[in-house]
């Protein structure tokens, strides 16, 4: 009989305790507040599902909802392709590919805040370089007035902010291409398109994966910069679904609605990272796979 | 299919001041139209950068390639049509594998009907007819060089196939088929095909020229038998054959050959040797054969080591300073260790060098 060595659990137990702290237990105190109507802290009722049930009919988080869905799917389609492009015109090597990765790599480093103001003073139409601009140029843009001005303004700083991004990780893609495969290229008589569509796209996949759930999930849960910018304004234009979450929690108290609506915002998050993740990893393997079980 | 003609160097510095600069001193060299030839030679010997000058991928940085007599230094790999089969499997992982091998037909724009029959043929060659519909990525990394081999070859109509170690990963067994597929293919199909390699089995028997190269230089260009039988150059003796020829220090005194303070009496070409003075003997493993004691030619050696391959005994022995290997019968029992015997030195393959060039025979 084999035996079996339990040690191996020892070396697990800090990881496990890390989690628990940092994950699982924070989890179930939310769990524990989405089922309570907490009155005091001393005071506290036990109501089922009811907070789950309201959160569902709130007709204001499905507008957020549908916002933030909007808003995240925009910052997909421009974020990814603009980045995809933006690495394949770096250059490759040499002192100018230094400085260009620096001065692409500024607004990473930006903290999410500042960022914020920056572009708060950036869009002002008397001081700000954007809004003066726009101004000059005749347009009637107002980013605190208008909401779509708001919420253009919002999706621009995104694109400003995270598009280097996806440009970094797609460079590091590219650059980890063999040479051998350009040179196979220029054997078989490749046109450009040709060697991005059958040799860069394809070898950029992993990449482009991590690239579209990093940009997915921080969309998705994007708080700090309209907070800042626009306050969530004009009207409820620019609420994302953590602005709304946090004025329910911390601006109205509301511990309850606002774990429920806490589990119901990671659930939305989860599964739809799973069907993304899955969905990329069947453009790569599905009809290989696909084909095996034909051949098979 | 095309003749070319190599007249050139090449540095991948900008302006090379000696000759350890040059990845390839001047040479002079062609290639004969339907001719299958080699690139032997050690790694970093210049083999592969040779290629990509032929094919296009490096333009050098002296002198001139002519395909047909036409100035070619410039052109792109497309304008030659060359065909080229890299190292490592170089396949498109979306395509399926009749759509990497149509790939190169495509780009040039080939009815589609066209591209079907050549793609069929091409697959039916390589022994892949029932992948075709398979997607390349998943394969392993044999079938993925096999594809690429196809792609090498799908076109009719190239100036030359060039081949940069295609074997490498290929496992031994595979190696032999896809080399017999090759050279049935070259047969067929008369195209010029020139393969890098390292290995000099593969060389010899692919290939009927082998062009031996060493430090951007090519030392000898010739047929498996004349690279065996007759190195012009010691690097050639050395590295063709296992184990390599053996070399010994001698030197002309009184009117025959001296290694190590014995005569061993005269050799081919006495005036040439005499006027080297002091040169290199050369001689394979294989043509050192166990002699009487006293014979003319033979020296005197202690044994060090034997070894028993199987189908020949491998005897190293010491004399002075200097090991010979010689290649024996194992009928007879090898002789102990530590054991004196005569070896012959001087026969019709023995060969003399002086600053590493064939001097005589």
């Amino acid at each position: 009989m084999k035996t079996v060595d339990q040690k191996a659990w020892l070396l697990v137990l800090p990881v496990v305790v890390c989690v628990a702290f940092s994950a699982v237990l924070p989890l179930m105190t939310v769990m524990n507040y989405s089922v309570q109507d907490i009155i005091s802290p001393q005071r506290r009722v036990f109501v089922g599902t009811e907070w789950f049930v309201a959160v569902m009919r709130d007709s204001e988080l499905h507008d957020a909802l549908v916002r933030q869905i909007l808003f995240s799917l925009a910052v997909l389609a421009i974020q990814v392709p603009l980045g995809i492009a933006l690495a394949l015109s770096m250059p490759a090597s040499g002192w100018r590919a230094s400085a260009v990765l620096v001065l692409v790599a500024i607004s990473l480093l930006i903290p999410w805040n500042v960022v914020g103001t920056i572009w708060q003073i950036f869009g002002r139409t008397d001081i700000g370089l954007l809004g003066a601009s726009l101004a000059a140029l005749g347009f009637d843009y107002n980013y605190t007035g208008d909401p779509l001005d708001a919420w253009l303004t919002v999706l621009v700083m995104d694109v400003w902010h995270w598009t280097p991004l996806v440009a970094l990780l797609c460079y590091a893609g590219l650059r980890a291409i063999p040479d051998a495969y350009y040179q196979a290229a220029r054997i078989d008589g490749a046109s450009p398109f040709a060697v991005f569509r059958y040799i860069q796209l394809p070898k950029l996949r992993g990449v482009l994966m991590i690239a579209v759930l990093l940009r997915f999930m921080d969309s998705f849960m994007i708080y700090t910069e309209p907070f800042v910018l626009t306050g969530g304004g004009p009207g409820n234009a620019t609420t994302f679904l953590s602005q709304y979450l946090t004025q329910k929690a911390v601006g109205q108290f509301d511990l309850g609605p606002a774990a429920a609506f806490s589990l119901i915002y990671f659930l939305i998050i989860l599964l739809l990272c799973f069907v993304l993740y899955n969905w990329m990893l069947r453009v790569g393997q599905g009809d290989a796979a696909a084909q095996q079980a034909g051949h098979g | 299919m095309a003749r070319i003609d190599l007249d050139l160097a090449h540095s991948y510095r900008p302006s090379p001041r000696n000759d350890d600069d040059y990845a390839l001193l001047p040479l002079k060299l062609s290639f004969a139209d339907g001719g299958a030839y080699a690139l032997l030679g050690p790694s970093g010997c210049g083999k592969t950068t040779m290629l990509n000058i032929v094919s296009g991928l490096v333009t050098p940085s002296h002198g001139t390639v002519l395909f047909d007599g036409r100035d070619m230094t410039h052109a792109s790999p497309q304008q030659r049509n060359i065909a080229q089969v890299f190292q490592f499997p170089v396949i498109y992982d979306t395509m399926t594998v009749a759509g990497n091998l149509a790939f190169p037909l495509r780009n040039r724009g080939m009815p589609r009907e066209r591209i079907r029959q050549r793609v069929g043929q091409i697959a039916e060659m390589l022994e892949m007819s029932d992948l075709l519909d398979v997607r390349a990525a998943g394969l392993s990394a044999d079938t993925k060089q096999k594809i690429s081999l196809g792609r090498g070859l799908v076109r009719e109509d190239v100036s030359a196939v060039l081949f940069d170690e295609p074997l490498t990963v290929i496992d031994p067994q595979l190696k032999w088929q896809l080399r017999r597929h090759l050279k049935q293919i070259h047969k067929e199909l008369k195209l010029t095909l020139v393969y890098v390699t390292h290995d000099q089995v593969e060389a010899l028997t692919f290939a009927e020229q082998v062009i031996v190269m060493t430090r951007g230089r090519v030392v000898q260009i010739g047929s498996a038998a004349q690279l065996f039988e007759r190195p012009e150059h010691s690097f050639v003796g050395y590295f063709i054959g296992s184990p390599g020829m053996n070399f010994l220090p001698a030197r002309w005194r009184d009117g025959g050959i001296e290694v190590d303070g014995h005569r061993l009496g005269a050799g081919p070409e006495p005036q040439r040797l005499a006027a080297a003075g002091e040169f290199t003997l050369g001689v394979r493993p294989e043509h050192v054969g166990l002699a009487a004691p006293g014979a003319p030619g033979a020296l005197p050696v202690q044994v060090q080591k034997t070894q028993d391959v199987g189908t020949y005994g491998l005897l190293t022995t010491r004399r002075g300073d200097a090991l010979i290997r010689a290649r024996v019968d194992v009928a007879e029992p090898l002789p102990a260790v530590g054991e004196r015997l005569w070896l012959q030195l001087i026969g019709p393959h023995t060969c003399f060098y002086r600053n590493e060039e064939l001097i005589a025979p």
